[in-house]
Formats: C-alpha cells, sequence, structure tokens
C-alpha cells in the first residue's frame, strides 16, 4: 500500500548540501551568530593556553611511580607520581595492618561486584535483597575478623575507600527503604503518622549534616549512662541513615506526587490493599519518576562522606590528606588531590550513566 | 454464554444486588447526592443520566466507595459499605470499573494490567490468570496487543483492556463512569460494541453515559439525575417517548436536538 501512495507521490529528494554535514553544524552551533562565534575562539583559545601545560605536568614531565621524593624535589616540572607509587595502599586503606590489607581490597572488590551486579534489571528479584545482605555480612566479617581465624582488627584502623564504601552504601541502602516509608507516612490519611514523618523530615532537614555528626559524635554519649557506649563509626553510619532518609523521602514524595489520581482509584477499584496497591502500582511508577533526584541525593551523599574526617574517621579523602602530613613527602597536595578526585568522579560519574541508562530504559516501556 | 444471551431482553432476576437506602453525600457544604434510593437487580442494565454537576459519577463512584457517603446505607452483594476496610476490598472485588480515562498501568504491559488483581487479590496461580487474560482480550477483541503497554495503543484500545482487566476479576457487576467521553468519535463504536456485547451476555451494569443510542439499545432503565437527586427512571421506551419531569425533558431536548 505505501509503494503505491509513493509510485504516485513526488519523489523523495536529498537535502541542500549546505545544511547537512560537518560544516553545516559548525555554521549551526558555533559560528551562528556573531557573538557565538567571538565565543567559540574565545574558548578555543582559553582551552588551547591550559591543556597543552596540564599535559605537560601530567604526563611528558611527570616522574613515574617509582620515583622518589628527592628526585621530585630537584625537577618539579612536572607530577610527582611516586607519590602515590608510595602512598597508594594508605590512601586506599588507611591504617588497616599492613599484612592484612588484601580483607580492605576484599571488601572494595565485593562492594564493586553487588553494585555492578544490582544495576542489570534482569536480578531485580528478591534474592538480590538476600545477596546484599550477604554481601554485607561477609564485608562485617572481613573487616572486623576474629572469626574465621582472621586477626581482629579495631573499626579505628578503618579508613580509605573501604570506610567511604561502608558509610555510603550501607547508608543508602538502609535509608532507601526508610525513605520510601517515611514518603509514604508523609501521605497517609492516618494523622499520627503523617505528623510523625513530616517532623522527622522537617527537624533533620532542617540541620546541617556536619552538626548532625557533631551530635553523633560528641553529644550522643553525653545522654547515654555511664558504661554504655556505641561504637564512634556505628554512630556516623547512623547519623547518615537519618540524614540520608530524610532527604530521599522527599525526592520520592515528588515521584509519588506525580502519580494521577487515577492510578490510585484503579488500583482501588480492583480491589488491591494499601499494600499491593503501593508496591505494585504507584511505587514502580513513582521511584521512575523520582531517579534524577534520587541519583542526584545519592552522588552529594557519596562525596558527603569525606565530611566524616571532623569526627576523626578517615576515609578517601581523609586518608588522602593524612598520606601528605609524611614529613619527606609533605607538599606532594596537587598528586595528593587529584588521585583521590579521580577515585570519586569515576564513582559518581558511573552513577550518573547508570541513572541515564535507567531511565531511558524505563521511559522506552512505561510512557507514550 | 448461550443461556445468558437468551436472558437478553430479560425480566430481571428479582434478586437485588445493590440497594441504596437514604443516600446523602457532601462535598464540604456542596450536597451533591440527594436522598439516593435505588435498587438494583441481578442482571439489570441500567444507564444513568443528566446534565454535568448532576452527580451520576458521584453515584456511581459510592457504589464502590471511592467517593464516601454520609447519610444513609449502601448495600452491595449483601455487604454493607462502611468503614471497615475489610468489607471494602470484598465489594470491590464483586464490582468492576470502567473509568472515563481508562487509568490503565502504564508500566505493565497489557496483559499484565489483566493478572495483577487475578493473581495479588484473588490469589490465581499465574498460568490461570494469564489464560483467562487472554480470554477476555480476545473478548474485547484485543488478544494480539497483549504484549505492549499502553501507551502504545489508541484510545478506545486501551478502553477495551480496561474493561477486559474489569472483566478478569469476574465482577458480579460493572461500573461505567462515562466510558467513551474521552474518546476520539471514530473510536467510541468499538468500545460500545463491546459493552453491548457485555449486555447481551447478562451481565448486571450501571453506565453513565451520555450515548443515548446505547440506552435505547440495551438499557434495561434509564435514570435520570439533575442536581443530586434522581429525577426520573423508567424503561427506555417512556423515558424517551414520554418523560414526565419537566426537567427530563429540557435535558433531552438539549441533547437530542443538536
Amino acid at each position: 500500500m505505501t509503494d503505491n501512495v509513493q509510485s504516485v507521490g513526488l519523489p523523495d529528494e536529498r537535502p541542500p548540501a549546505n545544511t547537512v554535514g560537518p560544516i553545516a553544524w559548525l555554521r549551526n552551533n558555533l559560528f551562528n551568530t556573531w557573538y557565538n562565534a567571538i565565543l567559540t575562539v574565545l574558548v578555543l583559545a582559553l582551552l588551547g593556553s591550559a591543556i597543552p601545560p596540564f599535559v605537560d605536568w601530567l604526563f611528558i614531565n611527570a616522574h613515574g611511580l617509582d620515583a622518589s621524593s628527592a628526585v621530585c624535589r630537584k625537577d618539579n616540572s612536572g607530577a610527582c607520581w611516586g607519590f602515590i607509587g608510595e602512598k597508594l595502599r594508605f590512601i586506599l586503606f588507611g591504617t588497616f595492618p599492613y599484612e592484612q590489607q588484601w580483607r580492605p581490597l576484599l571488601t572494595i572488590v565485593i562492594f564493586i561486584t553487588l553494585l555492578v551486579a544490582s544495576c542489570d534489571r534482569r536480578f531485580w528479584k528478591p534474592w538480590l535483597g538476600l545477596v546484599w545482605i550477604a554481601g554485607f555480612l561477609s564485608v562485617a566479617v572481613l573487616m572486623w575478623g576474629g572469626v574465621l581465624g582472621l586477626t581482629p582488627v579495631e573499626n579505628t584502623l578503618w579508613g580509605g575507600l573501604p570506610l567511604t564504601l561502608i558509610l555510603s552504601v550501607i547508608g543508602l541502602a538502609v535509608a532507601f527503604p526508610a525513605a520510601i516509608l517515611l514518603a509514604l507516612g508523609r501521605r497517609s490519611n492516618m494523622p499520627a503518622v503523617k505528623v510523625l514523618c513530616v517532623t522527622y523530615i522537617e527537624l533533620i532537614r532542617g540541620v546541617p549534616l556536619i552538626s548532625l555528626l557533631f551530635m553523633a559524635s560528641v553529644m550522643l554519649p553525653l545522654f547515654l549512662p555511664n558504661g554504655v557506649s556505641i561504637d564512634k563509626l556505628l554512630r556516623a553510619q547512623i547519623a547518615f541513615i537519618m540524614f540520608a532518609a530524610a532527604y530521599m523521602a522527599e525526592a520520592i514524595r515528588g515521584g509519588l506526587q506525580a502519580i494521577p489520581k487515577g492510578q490510585y482509584e484503579a488500583a482501588d477499584g480492583l480491589g488491591l490493599s494499601y499494600w499491593q496497591k503501593m508496591l505494585k502500582i504507584i511505587l514502580p511508577q513513582a521511584l521512575a519518576i523520582a531517579i534524577p533526584p534520587l541519583v542526584n541525593t545519592f552522588i552529594s551523599f557519596f562525596k558527603d562522606t569525606s565530611l566524616v574526617i571532623i569526627i576523626g574517621l578517615y576515609d578517601l579523602l581523609g586518608a588522602g590528606k593524612a598520606a601528605l602530613s609524611d614529613p619527606s613527602w609533605r607538599g606532594f597536595y596537587r598528586e595528593a588531590y587529584l588521585f583521590v578526585g579521580v577515585i570519586y568522579w569515576i564513582f559518581c560519574f558511573s552513577m550518573s550513566k547508570y541513572s541515564q541508562k535507567l531511565e531511558r530504559d524505563l521511559n522506552r516501556s512505561h510512557r507514550r | 454464554m448461550s443461556q445468558a444471551a437468551q436472558q437478553a431482553r430479560h425480566i430481571p432476576s428479582g434478586e437485588e444486588i445493590i440497594r441504596c437506602t437514604g443516600v446523602n453525600k457532601w462535598y464540604g457544604e456542596f450536597h451533591v447526592l440527594k436522598n439516593i434510593e435505588l435498587s438494583v437487580q441481578k442482571g439489570e442494565r441500567i444507564v444513568v443520566c443528566g446534565p454535568s454537576g448532576s452527580g451520576k459519577s458521584t453515584m456511581i463512584r459510592c457504589l464502590n466507595r471511592l467517593e464516601e457517603h454520609q447519610k444513609g446505607t449502601i448495600v452491595v452483594d449483601g455487604i454493607e459499605l462502611t468503614n471497615n476496610l475489610k468489607n471494602i476490598e470484598l465489594v470491590r472485588r464483586e464490582v468492576g470499573m470502567v473509568f472515563q480515562h481508562f487509568n490503565l498501568f502504564p508500566h505493565l504491559t497489557v496483559l499484565e494490567n489483566c493478572t495483577l488483581a487475578p493473581i495479588w487479590v484473588r490469589k490465581k496461580p499465574k498460568a490461570e490468570a494469564e489464560e483467562m487474560a487472554m480470554r477476555y482480550l480476545k473478548r474485547v477483541r484485543i488478544a494480539e496487543q497483549a504484549n505492549k503497554y499502553p501507551g502504545q495503543l489508541s484510545g478506545g484500545q486501551q478502553q477495551r483492556v480496561a474493561i477486559a482487566r474489569s472483566l478478569c476479576m469476574n465482577p458480579k457487576v460493572m461500573l461505567f463512569d462515562e466510558p467513551t467521553s474521552a474518546l476520539d468519535p471514530e473510536m467510541v463504536k468499538e468500545v460500545l460494541d463491546v459493552m453491548i456485547g457485555l449486555a447481551e451476555d447478562g451481565m448486571t451494569m450501571l453506565c453513565v453515559t451520555h450515548e443515548m443510542g446505547f440506552a435505547k439499545s440495551v438499557a434495561d432503565r434509564v435514570i435520570f439525575m439533575d442536581r443530586g437527586e434522581i429525577v426520573e427512571q423508567d424503561t427506555p421506551d417512556s423515558f424517551f417517548t414520554n418523560p414526565k419531569s419537566e426537567r427530563t425533558r429540557l435535558f433531552l431536548s438539549q441533547i437530542l436536538n443538536h
């Protein structure tokens, strides 16, 4: 039928040559007005003057991973990657006993495996929750030790990337379901539940995270009876969970509010119970809508774990800073922060990329 | 089914399935339903019409408690609708509802839309629920779209899926809340055809609609509502040819002579 229509209609023609191809793209995007043309030239000039020296410093004049600090100090025209070579294990694992550092390494591997595996929607089954619990348990065993012939390691010695991952991944994994309950509670018909959730969210959101961490580490022990003490790391972890839950609850509430009333009515009309309606109909749609603000929260909390340095815990950034306090390596802060920054960036950028992919996938199937 | 078809122009069974007594409802100060008295018998096909804002949608939405009434009693299938959540859920299982805007679940396929409630509410095994869903999807002539998402279908197709989704719960009563009002004109017929088929099979139906042709051809009774009250109810024949109240006459003249 379509063949028929085309054979009697006008033939397709190619668009004019000056509207397609790279030249047209340049003209449309970079030189479409006189002020855009000026901006383009300026930006190119700026990049041209900034990039070559940076590349020189980063690679060409740089000293390799085996360079000593003495060599680097003599010729400081390039980066001194010897600093990373020597301090790598300290930055990654903190003060964890040197010969036992395969344990935090394995912890990192477990976390990354869990995170990567959970990205695949085919694995989104109830058993994935069990896998996560098993993952957390094995991390606890690896880090603490004391069983299976592993030497016990006090958690005051933990640090570096495993600490960052423990605080952020466990924190977000616990905070996420709590946030869902808070968001549902805030929209509940039951006044007591609603007031409780609103009060909690507004109270926590109105306080800076730093003050919450301080309270958890300094003030909380004052209120506990003599002899009872909660571990410092646990207190920081709880403070993170409380804070993240309040923020994510608001992101999820935004998603819930975007669901049309008709969806609730259709679910009610079919006789679904409250929890069936929420779990099967409302939340799958609301969470899909809330992906951008949720990932925003995830990313900012991953980075905010570096605030634990103020209560004396040495996460990735803290360990990087501590490595600089070695007298022989003092002053190589550019290398230290660049290295740590790149690690943070890899994690955050992966989260961002994955969330974009997830949004695309979910949109493709659901919406018109 | 053939037995049901024979009952097409049936004598109502005499068995009452819905009974409203003195039902009143207010939105704040606004009195939307005034002393509604309504009895529906099994197998009856009722069309509810009236000007917009007359309370007809509100009335049928009270029958499965999507809206709460404040005075009077509503008994559906022997169960009184009160604040008792269990009773409400029991009634909703037996009362299917089709909405003006379809309200299909956009994140589920057509088939999943139809099997969700049978699996989770009726606790049917998945295979059985799917088999039944395919049967009803065939009946509304849309079985070939079973694995598509609602967003990929036209309005008429979506409304037919919504009807099949309700039927999958094997309801005793079907409520239709202006099922063709949101459709493009060329799609109204395909939905009405499905509804006529249902009526011929003996389904108890309450339908809020402006499709007077549908009322004439299948309804046992037409109810006319205005300003929150039931003004008149009669067989379609006498309702359209010999309306008793002035308000009915005015309404009919407005919708029939445009």
